[in-house]
């Protein structure tokens, strides 16, 4: 808002100059009124614009879309402080008995000989390895596709827009009777591999970079004597860093929350992700004898979202920057 | 947790995957050569378990563990690995994939009755009489045997099972002068004086559930499927379902009973502060109401399941399921060993101090057995109830050879029925239609009636 009034301060000077539309973000020319003095167009705030009206039903929309976001994240807190007991006696949206919080994250990483952090560390690998690699892969084919010009790009093209609309879970179990016969069910790489590939990520990186990687600057590049690879590396990746995060930020959540296809690829709990594991440790419950461990489900829960919500806010410094970055181009 | 997702999920897969291996079954595929025997006296069972060698079994059942514990112990050669890959369903999957696939199936797999048909007709399983196992019959109750023999053949040995019984709350009955009810009429009327009396208590909760629904059918005397090799039918109208359902309308349009799902938080909530007065279900119960309602404890007993006629005794199993041996298994001398020997000899003692119930004769007849007193259940020898439970089960039930797939249609179908508090005759009508049309598509020749 501090631009804004900045802007709203009548120039100490007559002479017009170049100002910032407090609006738009655009530069605009200074136009002269017909005295030659320059209009204070923003004398009255309160008529400047939308910008400054409040809305309350936008207000009570944001809330109300607020509160639904992070109710879930509360209740999984609250929840992951209570004992197996108390859980189903209490009020689910507020603590009650003792504070177990700690206890329940100790029982939850020495339960059944800590496999809980044998599946932190396997789904540590498959974000780390698969959308680690899937962001690579799709970075470098995306902006192939969009600086370079070769037969059959149309066809590469629809293929990709093809692949976006079909799900993966739909895939999965063609996919599994594939990497059975190639024998790689039961390992890592059947859940690395197709989590290396993200054709939305290509398209986004593709259209990104269109915009971002101006075709002159390459050019010059290539004049100047750099190599494509050189140029890659050293150029273009830098332009099409925000358009990378985001893709990382997807293909990251993707793979930490991917059940659908370890739950098919994989028979041996050593190689569970989280997402599996719990749902494992949920299931025991709804069997004849099976033991209940509520409690620890709810933990594990909590302690599997905190890296992703750290990721998230980190990262989004770097997205946010790279919308407001697309958004001035000249 | 979220069920409605689960069971989007599941379908998609159901039809994705059940629908190729029940394409594939009738194919008549023959076993693969392997590297061992398929059949096999007790000695060469006996001699397979001195030489080193290993399987794997996937069970989702707490005891398998240490049952595979003491069974390393006594056969020091064999390393059994036990995998839990997921709790039915889940496991189904994988196991329709991996017999699909052609590899990756265990040796040994944990199968509840009603899936059994599946993978039996699949031939996906050993023939267990092969290894002399239709010795075993008489250590088994009937009705779980009739749940692992069919087409004449063996497929399963029985693990544990479900007899029926009605688990109510004392202290809600008592406190509404509630006597314990005898038939479903009575049981009716009871529901109507609790919910009337506390609009917040039921005296059960049900938002279909397919398991149960057959249970009840099953018990009512109503034979919906029968199956004949490939000729199936299937009349979810025929008498018993429609007495079943006739009655159960009276608790579901009237909004009698709880809309709650079971195995939820708020289901265990319900039975911990006794707003949910009663459960049909399993003699498997016990262990889960001890462990997940403790705060219900000296509330509970347990009497036999209401009947449609005063004086009657018919019972019904839910749950409950075998271990059967791969046709993929490459050591099934020692498979088949490891089944006689979780089901039908040490195991059986060792899955019963899990919470299983049991299947075997022997120790449903037990004077420990019987004779145990549950604090839990305010001192009542429970199992006397459940034992008789056992003797009682309504003879001739059949699953479908793809009720797993019918299963996972059924809240499209019943399930609009109580989401409406609409006639559930409809509801299976839809079932029907719905299971008979996906029965056809696989090859089957379905006949309704």
């Amino acid at each position: 808002m501090t631009s804004v009034q900045q802007g709203a301060a009548p120039a100490p000077s007559n002479q017009p100059t170049d100002k910032i539309d407090a609006t738009t973000g655009r530069v605009r020319p200074a136009r002269r009124s017909s005295t030659g003095q320059r209009r204070p167009r923003f004398a009255k705030p309160q008529e400047g614009g939308f910008r400054k009206k409040r809305s309350v039903w936008l207000t009570v929309v944001m809330a109300v879309m607020l509160v639904y976001a992070l109710l879930p994240l509360f209740w999984l807190f609250v929840n992951s402080t209570k004992t197996q007991d108390v859980l189903f006696n209490s009020f689910g949206l507020w603590f009650s008995g003792d504070f177990s919080l700690f206890a329940n994250i100790g029982e939850t990483l020495a339960y059944h000989d800590g496999e809980f952090i044998r599946w932190f560390g396997n789904t540590v690998l498959y974000v780390v390895v698969g959308a680690g690699g899937a962001t690579f892969l799709a970075t470098l084919a995306g902006y192939g596709l969009a600086k370079y010009d070769f037969p059959g790009k149309k066809g590469v093209f629809a293929v990709v827009l093809g692949a976006v609309a079909v799900p993966g879970t739909a895939l999965a179990v063609p996919t599994f009777l594939m990497f059975s016969q190639l024998g790689l069910t039961n390992t890592p790489w059947a859940i690395i591999l197709p989590s290396l590939i993200s054709p939305f990520g290509l398209y986004l990186i593709w259209t990104y970079a269109i915009d971002s990687v101006p075709t002159e600057l390459l050019e010059a590049a290539r004049m100047d004597g750099a190599g494509e690879f050189r140029t890659f590396f050293t150029i273009s990746l830098k332009l099409l860093s925000p358009g990378l995060i985001t893709v990382l930020l997807f293909t990251m959540v993707a793979t930490w929350n991917n059940y659908f296809l370890p739950l098919i690829m994989l028979s041996e709990s050593t190689w569970y992700p989280l997402t599996v594991g719990l749902n494992q440790w949920n299931n025991q419950a709804s069997t004849a004898g099976g033991e209940a461990i509520y409690n620890l489900v709810i933990t594990g829960s909590f302690l599997t979202i905190i890296p992703i919500v750290i990721a998230f806010l980190f990262m989004q410094r770097y997205w946010q920057s790279g919308l407001a970055a697309g958004s001035v181009k000249q | 947790m979220n069920s409605r997702f689960k069971k989007t999920v599941w379908r998609t897969l159901a039809t994705a995957t059940v629908g190729i291996a029940a394409g594939a079954s009738l194919v008549a595929c023959s076993s693969g050569p392997g590297g061992s025997a398929d059949s096999g006296t007790a000695e060469d069972l006996e001699k397979a378990l001195q030489t080193e060698s290993s399987i794997t079994v996937w069970a989702w059942a707490p005891a398998v563990e240490d049952i595979a514990k003491a069974f390393e112990e006594k056969y020091p050669k064999i390393t059994v690995n036990v995998e839990n890959v997921g709790t039915g369903n889940d496991q189904y999957t994988k196991l329709q994939n991996a017999i699909k696939a052609g590899s990756g199936a265990p040796d040994v797999a944990q199968i509840e009755y009603y899936a059994l048909p599946q993978f039996a007709l699949g031939k996906s399983l050993a023939d267990l009489s092969k290894f002399g196992f239709d010795d075993l019959e008489d250590k088994f109750t009937a009705s779980t045997w009739n749940s692992v023999n069919l087409n004449d053949k063996l497929y399963a040995l029985p693990q544990d099972s479900g007899p029926m019984a009605m688990f109510y709350r004392k202290d809600v009955f008592d406190k509404y002068g509630i006597a314990v009810p005898e038939t479903w009429d009575q049981y009716i009327a009871a529901a109507k004086t609790i919910h009337d009396a506390d609009p917040n208590a039921y005296i059960t909760n049900d938002t279909g559930d397919a398991g149960f629904t057959t249970s009840m059918i099953w018990q009512a005397g109503g034979k919906p499927y029968t199956v004949d090799g490939e000729n199936v039918g299937i009349n979810l109208q025929d008498e018993g379902s429609k007495k079943w359902a006739d009655k159960w309308n009276q608790l579901v349009e009237g909004g009698y009973v709880a809309q709650t799902s079971s195995w939820s938080d708020e289901w265990f909530r319900g039975l911990s502060d006794g707003s949910i007065a009663t459960l049909i279900i399993g003699s498997w119960m016990p262990g889960n109401l001890e462990g997940q309602a403790p705060d219900g404890s000296g509330q509970w007993r347990v009497a036999p399941m209401p009947q449609y006629e005063a004086g009657g005794t018919a019972t019904a199993e839910n749950g409950g399921g075998g271990d059967a041996v791969l046709e993929q298994s490459k050591n099934k001398l020692v498979a088949a060993a490891f089944l006689k020997y979780m089901n039908a000899e040490e195991g059986t003692q060792i899955s019963i101090d899990k919470g299983g119930f049991p299947s075997t004769n022997a120790d449903l007849e037990s004077d420990e057995f019987l004779g145990y007193e549950s604090e839990y259940f305010g001192g009542q020898k429970i199992n006397e109830v459940f034992a008789d439970s056992a003797k009682n089960v309504v003879k001739g039930w059949q699953y479908l050879p793809f009720q797993v797939y019918a299963n996972s249609i059924y809240n499209d179908t019943v399930g609009q029925a109580y989401a409406n508090k609409s006639d559930l005759n409809e509801g299976l009508t839809d079932w029907q239609k719905a299971s008979a049309s996906y029965g056809s598509e696989q090859g089957f020749t379905v006949s309704e009636k």
